[in-house]
């Protein structure tokens, strides 16, 4: 047995310790029994994957505020068979249908643009879909996002990203349409260029979860929201009136003046959003429309 | 017991949802949206192409209606297609004018262009990104409005009245079941619920669309009564990855790709597939090639087909395609530049749904439906290229102003059931046992059997039992396998090639899957976020979906657009001028049709034969 298949077996001894002595109901005690079946069986399978010539060796963080046996939370070992072209969400998606159903994550589209799969990989923020297995060390170790608070394993409160988004007015304020029936506003097409890459944003959290300023001041609007603003404050579409008033909740306490050019934001982005540069823009806009004041 | 009360209810938040949920609000109505995702995670956001819209000079609806009909292999019903063209340039408008960032030309205006079937070039779009461009930009004018969207609660069930004949049925509201907390809980419409759920992609173990794709509003309303419409319309996309399914655009073909085989050769051509198109033939002709090619043993592996863009240029394909390469190395592990993309069919797109007339009502009173879980009937047996993204912008606009305002002319479907009868043909298809899951002997799966005088507080009643009876479950089934069985009996009998035998394979396979899933049991027995418990919902609703994929595709004896029979090779109209409707009836499908109505408002459209 190699020391990776005893860290398994030894983990799945301790679950099964741990659910023995939680147990209080006889429910409780049905499912514990269960939960400790289905580990012997997922033992039996990890050492049959790990034997086989090519497999994958995650470590995925696990925590359940609800379940005895997974309030402390810990690292499970899954051994994933690997096929060219697999990536972390794959792996993962293998080892909750085939080994442990409560592996619990948010995944959807699977192709980059739901943006709900966003994970600690390796240390560095990732989205699950986009990231393959070829590219990282073993074991692959996955966490949720740092930073938030964790629902349960690898799922984490989004609110607050919601709500910082929220606060930047993330709508289209122009109200000077063409007077035709039909017509569109116009915008040229160095214009739209200008704006193209802040509205790839997905919202998938990576870059606030990546933010050293961000994870000490919690009113910090943070990379997206402030991206998402750029986006209209560049938008030749809106009047002028409207971006001063975009610029000046840019310039409130916890807006773009917090922002340390520390590039983490724009390292991580899975959509290579340039974030960095459009907060430094919109100060530099923040500055000129206060000189235009005096 | 928690209500929670509105006029409107809109049940999914991708484009449809969004949409209705503006119209909604615009009508003056206090509407809520409750979807399994957050809105910005839909499944619309992956949408590329762009949507078909007759605005400028030398274009007219008329023209985008005619290509739309025939593009059906004449299954569209004249009037929602003539409302889909009439109402698109005006919807392409207001997405204007809520900020979205089309693609312009050097004057300013928005871009459009050419895609397959249209006779003008009269598709905008926004770079290859249409999808995600449009789902943001209405999200952001819902929270511009202030519109309460409950996002991560699931809704499993709608508040029916049961009386026999669905026509004479209404619904009061839904059903919610809050994936955080594990809260169940009513959402009251004192006017109209909207179905808005998307398609039922994941019937299919290889598809481009989204795990969240489960066909749930379509398997809620068929449930409920309501007919689910040309179900056996499936649209297979050509070229996505074997791995993931994601899409590898048209685009490649369009630059000059070329598609082969294991052998090294050109199969479009040597073959004989499409002389004259060769890699550009239809959607369903290069499908059907590519899986030729597999079946005799020239593929890949078994599985696949090349698909080689090297010969283009790094210029070229830097310029034009460098999406697909990152799509390549990040899903395939392929770098696109030095290597062919390996590639297959996979399931794309719904064209049947819920019925419903083109203000998206369907037979049950209140109830509503709009995008690909419904059929107002504008795709037929074909959908073109650039005609999803209208439909959902469209119905979903007319589904959210009736439902706000069911005073509004027409609001209810007068079609439904018709006097066509059942086919003749016994379709060899055992159908007990009916009710995937009853957690009690008083509540049958039906929507029926409802006793108290609120539909609503009963129908919470029965998901609290239900969810509590698949948690508390000792032991059992696990969905991951009743739901891969599905998946794989759909497509390995009921894809792009279809015969009478696998089909009915096929349906003893699903039947047998709905047999097992009565032993389901659910391991995780947490309230909080159990996504163990929500895709064992989801797998009841794709045993529904599955079944009526099949049961359609039994019956039609023809070969009509995506619809190919191995035993029937040609268009049969005398026939098969007709939709398929199959109802949920006394605990079994019950499969009948209705004439197809090619009237329009200035023309019939007659059918010809379908050539580009």
């Amino acid at each position: 047995m190699s020391t990776e298949q005893e860290e398994a077996a030894d983990g799945a001894a301790d679950a099964q310790q741990t659910e023995i002595e939680s147990v209080q109901s006889p429910g409780d005690r049905r499912r514990a029994e269960k939960h400790a079946r289905m580990q012997v069986t997922e033992e039996e399978r990890a050492a049959t994957e790990a034997a086989a010539e090519e497999t994958t060796h995650l470590k995925v963080f696990r925590f359940d505020p609800e379940v005895p046996e997974k309030e402390e939370p810990r690292f499970d070992d899954f051994h994933v068979p690997y096929v060219q072209g697999m990536t972390a969400l794959d792996a993962l998606i293998y080892a909750r249908d085939e080994f442990d159903s409560s592996l619990t994550f948010r995944h959807s589209c699977r192709q980059a643009v739901c943006g709900s799969d966003a994970l600690f990989i390796n240390g560095s923020q990732r989205l699950a879909c986009k990231t393959q297995l070829s590219a990282l060390d073993e074991p692959v170790r996955i966490e949720p996002l740092p930073h938030q608070d964790v629902v349960k394993d690898l799922v984490v409160d989004m609110e607050h990203f919601y709500d910082q988004m929220e606060a930047v007015e993330p709508y289209m304020q122009s109200e000077e349409f063409p007077e035709g029936e039909l017509e569109e506003q116009r915008q040229s097409p160095e214009n739209r260029e200008k704006i193209k890459m802040a509205t790839r944003c997905i919202w998938c959290g990576a870059c606030m979860s990546s933010c050293n300023i961000a994870a000490g001041d919690n009113e910090y609007l943070g990379p997206a929201a402030i991206n998402k603003a750029y986006r209209f404050a560049m938008d030749e579409r809106e009047e002028e009136e409207i971006k001063e008033h975009r610029l000046r909740i840019m310039e409130q306490e916890h807006g773009v003046w917090r922002c340390q050019t520390q590039f983490s934001c724009t390292e991580v982005c899975p959509k290579d959003i340039p974030l960095t540069e459009h907060i430094q823009e919109l100060k530099r806009e923040a500055v000129k429309s206060n000189l235009k004041f005096w | 017991m928690t209500v929670h009360e509105h006029d409107v209810i809109v049940v999914g938040a991708g484009g449809a949802g969004l949409r209705a949920a503006i119209a909604a609000h615009e009508e003056g109505a206090d509407v809520a949206m409750v979807s399994k995702l957050h809105p910005v995670r839909s499944h619309t956001g992956a949408a590329e192409g762009g949507i078909n819209a007759a605005l400028r000079e030398g274009d007219d609806w008329e023209l985008h209606a005619y290509d739309t009909m025939k593009g059906s292999d004449y299954l569209g019903d004249a009037p929602a297609v003539e409302t889909l063209a009439q109402d698109a340039p005006q919807e392409v408008i207001d997405l204007e004018h809520w900020g979205m960032p089309f693609s312009r030309e050097e004057d300013g205006t928005v871009s459009q262009r050419p895609f397959g079937g249209l006779s003008f070039a009269r598709t905008t779009y926004a770079g290859a990104e249409t999808g995600h461009h449009m789902l943001h930009t209405m999200y952001e004018q819902v929270v511009k409005r202030g519109i309460p969207v409950y996002d991560e609660w699931y809704v499993t069930r709608l508040a029916v009245t049961d009386e026999p004949d669905p026509a004479d049925r209404t619904c009061t509201g839904v059903v919610g079941y809050e994936i955080r907390t594990g809260e169940v809980a009513g959402f009251r419409a004192r006017n109209g619920v909207v179905l808005a759920t998307g398609g039922p992609g994941q019937a299919f173990d290889h598809t481009t669309n989204a795990v969240s794709c489960t066909g749930d509003g379509q398997a809620m309303a068929y449930r409920a009564g309501v007919p689910l419409e040309d179900m056996e319309f499936v649209q297979f996309h050509p070229t996505t990855l074997p791995s993931t399914g994601v899409l590898i655009s048209e685009g490649v073909r369009g630059e000059g790709g070329i598609l082969y085989n294991s052998e090294g050769e050109r199969f479009m051509f040597e073959y004989g597939y499409a002389n004259n198109e060769g890699e550009l033939a239809s959607r369903d002709v290069v499908s059907r090639a590519e899986l030729t090619e597999v079946n005799e043993g020239r593929g890949v592996e078994d599985e696949y087909v090349y698909l080689d863009m090297r010969h283009l240029g790094e210029e070229r394909i830097s310029d034009r395609l460098e999406n697909i390469v990152h799509l390549a190395e990040d899903f395939e592990g392929v770098n696109a530049y030095e290597e062919p993309m390996p590639v297959k069919p996979g399931q794309h797109y719904e064209m049947g749904g819920i019925e419903t007339n083109e203000n998206g009502a369907t037979v049950v009173d209140g109830l509503y439906a709009a995008g690909e879980c419904a059929c107002a009937s504008v795709h037929g047996a074909n959908r073109l290229g650039g005609n999803a993204l209208p439909e959902l912008l469209v119905f979903g606009a007319r589904a959210g102003r009736h439902a706000a305002n069911p005073e509004r002319a027409d609001a209810k479907l007068e079609t439904g059931r018709t006097d066509e009868a059942e086919p003749e043909e016994d379709l060899g298809a055992p159908v007990e046992p009916g009710a995937v899951d009853a957690p009690s002997e008083d509540v049958s799966a039906d929507g029926g059997a409802v006793e108290s005088e609120d539909v609503l507080v009963d129908a919470i009643h029965q998901e609290r039992e239900r969810i509590d009876g698949l948690l508390e479950r000792d032991d059992g089934v696990n969905h991951a396998e009743i739901r891969a069985e599905v998946q794989q009996t759909m497509t390995e009998n009921v894809n792009v090639f279809r015969e009478k035998e696998s089909i009915k394979q096929a349906l003893r396979d699903i039947r047998d899957a709905r047999k097992r899933y009565q032993d389901v049991a659910v391991s995780d027995p947490s309230r909080t976020y159990n996504t163990d418990l929500i895709h064992t919902i989801e797998t009841r609703n794709i045993i529904d979906a599955a079944e009526t994929i099949a049961l359609g595709a039994l019956a039609r004896d023809e070969f009509r657009g995506a619809h190919w029979r191995a035993e029937h090779q040609e268009r049969k109209d005398d026939e098969w001028l007709k939709h398929t409707l199959v109802s949920w009836d006394d605990g079994r499908p019950d499969l009948w049709y209705k004439p197809v109505d090619l009237q329009g408002q200035n023309k019939v459209y007659e059918p010809k034969e379908r050539s580009y």
